[in-house]
Parts: C-alpha cells; structure tokens; sequence
C-alpha cells in the first residue's frame, strides 16, 4: 500500500471534528507524527482478513437491559449534579449559544 | 521483626488481631514515610485528609466486632483515575484540577465496604495515556529502585507506591499494560483481571473496550485478596461479567505445578531484546519446569501487529470518550488538554472520520478477531502463556521526548493480551543494572485462579519480591 501522507490541513479539520484548538507549531508536528503512527498501523494491510468477522465486544455479552423503572439509587441530587458546572441558571447547566451564533459554520 | 510498611495484608491483619498495634499506628507509619519521600519521588497527587478520623473509627470496630470485612484497616493507594467522593480526582490531567467527584467509583466503594482505608491518590499518565507517567500534568513519578528511571505507567504512581513501600496495597487500571509494565519496571506484583471482570463504573474512561481495574501488591497473594472483593457483575457497568465471584486467595500455596501446560512464546523474545532479559525469561521457563510445569515453546502473530490493532481502538474509543470534557459540566476548558492527550483524541478522530472507518477502525477489530482466535486455539492445549512484560528495564525519565508512540512500542508484548480481553499478573522474575524484570503469565478469560495459582506458586519458590533501601536509592 502506497504510503499515507496526513497534511496540515488535515489536522486543522481534523482538529475542528474534534473541538480542539492547536498552537501553530502543533500543526505540522501532529501532521508528521500521525503520518508516522498511520505507516506502523498500515502494517496490518498485511494480514488478510477477508472473511474475519469484526470483534467490537470481547466478553460476548450482548443487548445487557434492566427493567425500564427509575432506580433513586442512580440518580445524582440535581444540587450535586450541578455542583462541577462552569455555569448554571435556575437549576440547568448553561451552555454556549449554538444555533444563530457568530461562529463558524459547524461541518 | 518487620517494620509496619512491610507488611502483607494478611500479617496486617493478623497484626490487628494481636492487637500488636493500631490502624492509626500503621496509617500514622505510612504517613511518616510520604512525608520524608514523597516530595521526591512525586508517588501522591493528594493524600485523604480524614485518614486518621477513618483509622480511629476502624480501630473501635476492630475492638468492638472484631475483624469480619475482608480489608479492615488495609492501607490503599488508589490510582488517580478512580472518583473518589473524599479525595480530589484529576487522572492527572489539568482539565480535572481541583475536580471534586460527585460519585464513588464502585470499585473504590466496594474496598470501603470491606474496610479499606485510602491514604491518597497517586500520579499516572495524564487520563492514562503513556506508560511512564511523563506525559501527567503534575510531573513524573520516578523509579524508587533509580530515580533517574521512570516507573513505567500508566499505573506509575500505584506500582512505586507499593515498592517504595508507601501503602500496604495499591489500585491500578490497564488498558494495555498499565499495571502489568509499572509493577515490572518498579519490581512488585500486578494482575490485569479479565475485561468484564471488574466494573470500570467511576473510573475514567480510556478504551473502554479494554480498560480493565485491578490490584497491585507486594504479592499474587496481596492481590488474590483484593481481586475477589473488587471483582464481580455491577448492573452500573453493563460490560461486566455475569460469572460467579470466586475466593482467589483459597486456590493458592500450591506445593508444586504438575499437570500445569505452558506455553512459552517465541515471538515475546524479540530479536533486539537484550540477552540478558532474554535468559531471565528462560530461567523463569525452567523454574516453572522445576515446578512440575510442562513448557513448551509456541508461536503467535508477531506482536507488531499488536501494535497497530491496540493504536486504533485505542485512539478511537479516545476520541469518543474525551468527548465528555467540554468544561461545560465539569472541568475546565478544552484547551487546557495536554498535547498527548489531543494527539490521541485526533488520531481517534481520524480513523473515525467518514472514508477511513473502514480502513483502519474495521480493520484493526478484524485483526483483533485474529488474535483472539490465535489464543482460542492455543488455551485448548495450554493452561497459560508466558513471556517478558516489557522488552527491558525501566528507562531514564525524559525518555518519551518526541516519541508519538512511546507506550506502544514498550508494551508491544502486552497488547495481544490486552485487546483479547485475556487475564495476565506480571511477576519479578529478576534483575538487570539493578533494576527489575517482570514476567508475564497469561491464561485465558476468567482464568484468574489459574494464573493466581501459577504465579504464586512461582512467586513463593523464588527470591524477587525484592523492595529498595529508600536512604540508599534516593
């Protein structure tokens, strides 16, 4: 397989998908290092795996459910809950306007 | 007469019993000892403030009912990654500075609920990626053997702990190799239980397709102990194995291991490890055969594919978990991430992203089927499988400066294990230029009484549970 070159301005999308914010020199250093990361992944086009099923889930358990009833033990105090927020108003958290908002168009 | 740090938990206990001295005696003890090293071996982020009141009350119940919960007064160390409702939680990370958790991790519950005392919470790779605690954002934790060496990680602070002789028992979390490489490069004992086997609830996510908590101890017995109360179903991880509790600690002390197969795999002595490490290994091999063991030697898919497969889980269930920490909830801002940590977020983020899922995601868990049958078809034959833990000693702090894939390569012998889901304890097995090797048994998923058995019956018929002179090493 031909090798795989990540560009810088793939890392700058990338870094947006991600909601994360790079200093300049981070650009070209992450662009480099995952050029360098892909070329020890693609090691695995090596091996053929044609007809080999995916493996998400190693325990084999599968649709785990419980009873659809509220459990109070599982549920934080709304005081507590809110307790770690940078904000809050009347009880909810408060979050940045995303709809109609100056920033940027979202991909 | 040992002093108080060198106990086992059962000679605590047993210490308690004869009333030869107090919970406050051994936790004030402790206390001593982080005072004068932990300032320079960087072990604790935050001690438990209530220590003494806890230790006090534990010290009434043992007089008014006597020892019944399984850890009474047993001093942990907790890895940092555990919510703590009484302890400050950061997974060493600078977005959770100063984050108070506003739940118990059921794991660290279920050690309170037999007793457990926690003296403090200890430093690991910045939300566990790296395996040599550089990459925390409250500076690395050094080697107590040489401290110019680093302790390995991401478990770094656990397992110094338990050889700088700083808390009687320690809590660690591997994703791959997080406790098995910081118990060898340190010289102590850890157990990576099956995934499922114990709940990841209120520990902080890293791969949760992988990430598995578990003991890190002066002994396999130390960590039997620990295991069989943390272990077990919580309907607060549906990921958990419905599998019955099992008393590790009954299957030990076994006078030898006849009828015991193992496998000694060719491809975990690497051609560029030293030779040295090598005849550890091979010394390791025949003292099991010494033991009764058969061992023979086996082959796996070279563990450089290993490398690639862990590398894209790994990085995608990243990007997927750290999603959380958007500083709106909890946390502080996003940007105040660590570059290890938006380096593997992004990289996850890539191999996500729509035109590649297919190429690297689907493709590495294809492989991963791979390997998980590989092991399928060698556990019909062998008990267990062995091999080094880490490819060398601890190396020198500073030494993933510029390495992108620093944990990766170093724990490229446990990640096979590690994304099968399979159960492995890391053992001593040795030294070189004074500093431990570690030796890896591995045995199939919800095998842990039968790699309990093997390593401690190696463990009690060797001399490696070695633990440094502090006044001397630092």
């Amino acid at each position: 397989m031909h090798q795989v070159q990540v560009t810088p301005d793939e890392v700058k999308k990338i870094a947006k998908l991600a909601n994360l914010k790079l200093q300049d020199n981070e650009v070209n250093l992450f662009a480099d290092q995952f050029t360098e990361t892909i070329e020890v992944v693609n090691h695995l086009n090596e091996i053929d795996t044609d007809k080999i099923k995916a493996t998400y889930q190693v325990n084999s358990l599968s649709n785990v459910t419980r009873a659809d009833e509220v459990d109070q033990a599982r549920i934080l105090p709304q005081k507590t809950a809110l307790r770690e927020a940078k904000k809050t108003h009347h009880g909810f958290f408060v979050v940045e306007r995303l709809i109609d908002s100056d920033a940027e168009e979202l991909i | 007469m040992k002093q108080l740090h060198e106990l086992t938990i059962k000679e605590v206990l047993d210490g308690y019993q004869n009333h030869d001295f107090t919970c406050v005696d051994l936790v004030k003890h402790f206390l001593n000892r982080i005072e004068k090293y932990n300032p320079k071996l960087n072990i604790y982020l935050a001690l438990n403030k209530k220590v003494i009141e806890e230790a006090t009350e534990i010290d009434k119940e043992i007089i008014e009912k006597g020892i019944i919960r399984p850890l009474l007064g047993i001093p942990f160390a907790i890895k940092d990654n555990f919510l703590t409702l009484g302890i400050k939680t950061t997974a060493g990370s600078n977005i959770l500075k100063g984050y108070r958790p506003q739940y118990e991790s059921t794991v660290t519950k279920k050690l309170l609920d037999a007793g457990a005392i926690f003296l403090g919470k200890t430093n690991m790779d910045s939300f566990a990626h790296g395996s040599s605690t550089e990459t925390s954002a409250f500076g690395p934790t050094l080697n107590p053997w040489n401290p110019e060496k680093l302790p390995g990680g991401s478990s770094g602070g656990s397992a110094a702990a338990i050889s700088a002789q700083l808390a009687t028992v320690a809590l660690g979390s591997e994703t791959a190799g997080s406790i098995r490489q910081p118990s060898a490069w340190c010289g102590v004992t850890g157990l990576k239980p099956t995934y499922g086997r114990v709940s990841r609830y209120g520990c902080i996510a890293m791969a949760s397709s992988t990430d598995s908590p578990g003991p890190i101890g002066r002994s396999v017995e130390d960590c039997a102990i620990v295991l069989e109360v943390i272990s077990g179903k919580d309907n607060k991880d549906a990921t958990t194995s419905p599998a019955p509790n099992e008393k590790y600690s009954d299957n030990l002390e076994a006078s030898d291991l006849r009828g015991v197969r193992i496998g000694l795999v060719k491809e975990y002595l690497l051609l560029n490890m030293r030779d040295d490490v090598k005849n550890l290994i091979l010394n390791a091999a025949n003292k099991l055969r010494l033991l009764g063991a058969t061992v023979d030697e086996i082959s796996l898919m070279d563990p450089k594919y290993a490398i690639g497969v862990y590398t894209v889980i790994q990085r995608s269930e990243v990007s997927s978990n750290l999603a959380r920490f958007d500083g709106i909830r909890f946390g502080k801002d996003r940007d105040v991430l660590c570059e290890e940590t938006k380096r593997r977020i992004m990289l996850g983020t890539y191999t996500l992203s729509a035109g590649y899922y297919d190429a690297y995601y689907k493709k590495a868990q294809a492989v991963r089927t791979k390997i998980i049958e590989q092991f399928t078809t060698i556990f019909k034959t062998y008990d267990a499988v062995i091999g080094a833990v880490s490819p060398g000693p601890a190396l020198p702090v500073g030494a993933t400066k510029n390495k992108a894939m620093f944990g990766e390569m170093e724990d490229i012998l446990l990640e096979q294990s590690s994304v099968a889901g399979l159960t492995s304890a890391g053992v001593p097995c040795g030294f070189v230029d004074g500093l431990p090797i570690g030796l890896q048994i591995t045995c199939d998923q919800l095998q842990e009484s039968k790699v309990f058995k093997i390593a401690d019956c190696y463990q009690r018929h060797t001399q490696f549970q070695l633990f440094p002179d502090l006044d001397k090493t630092l």
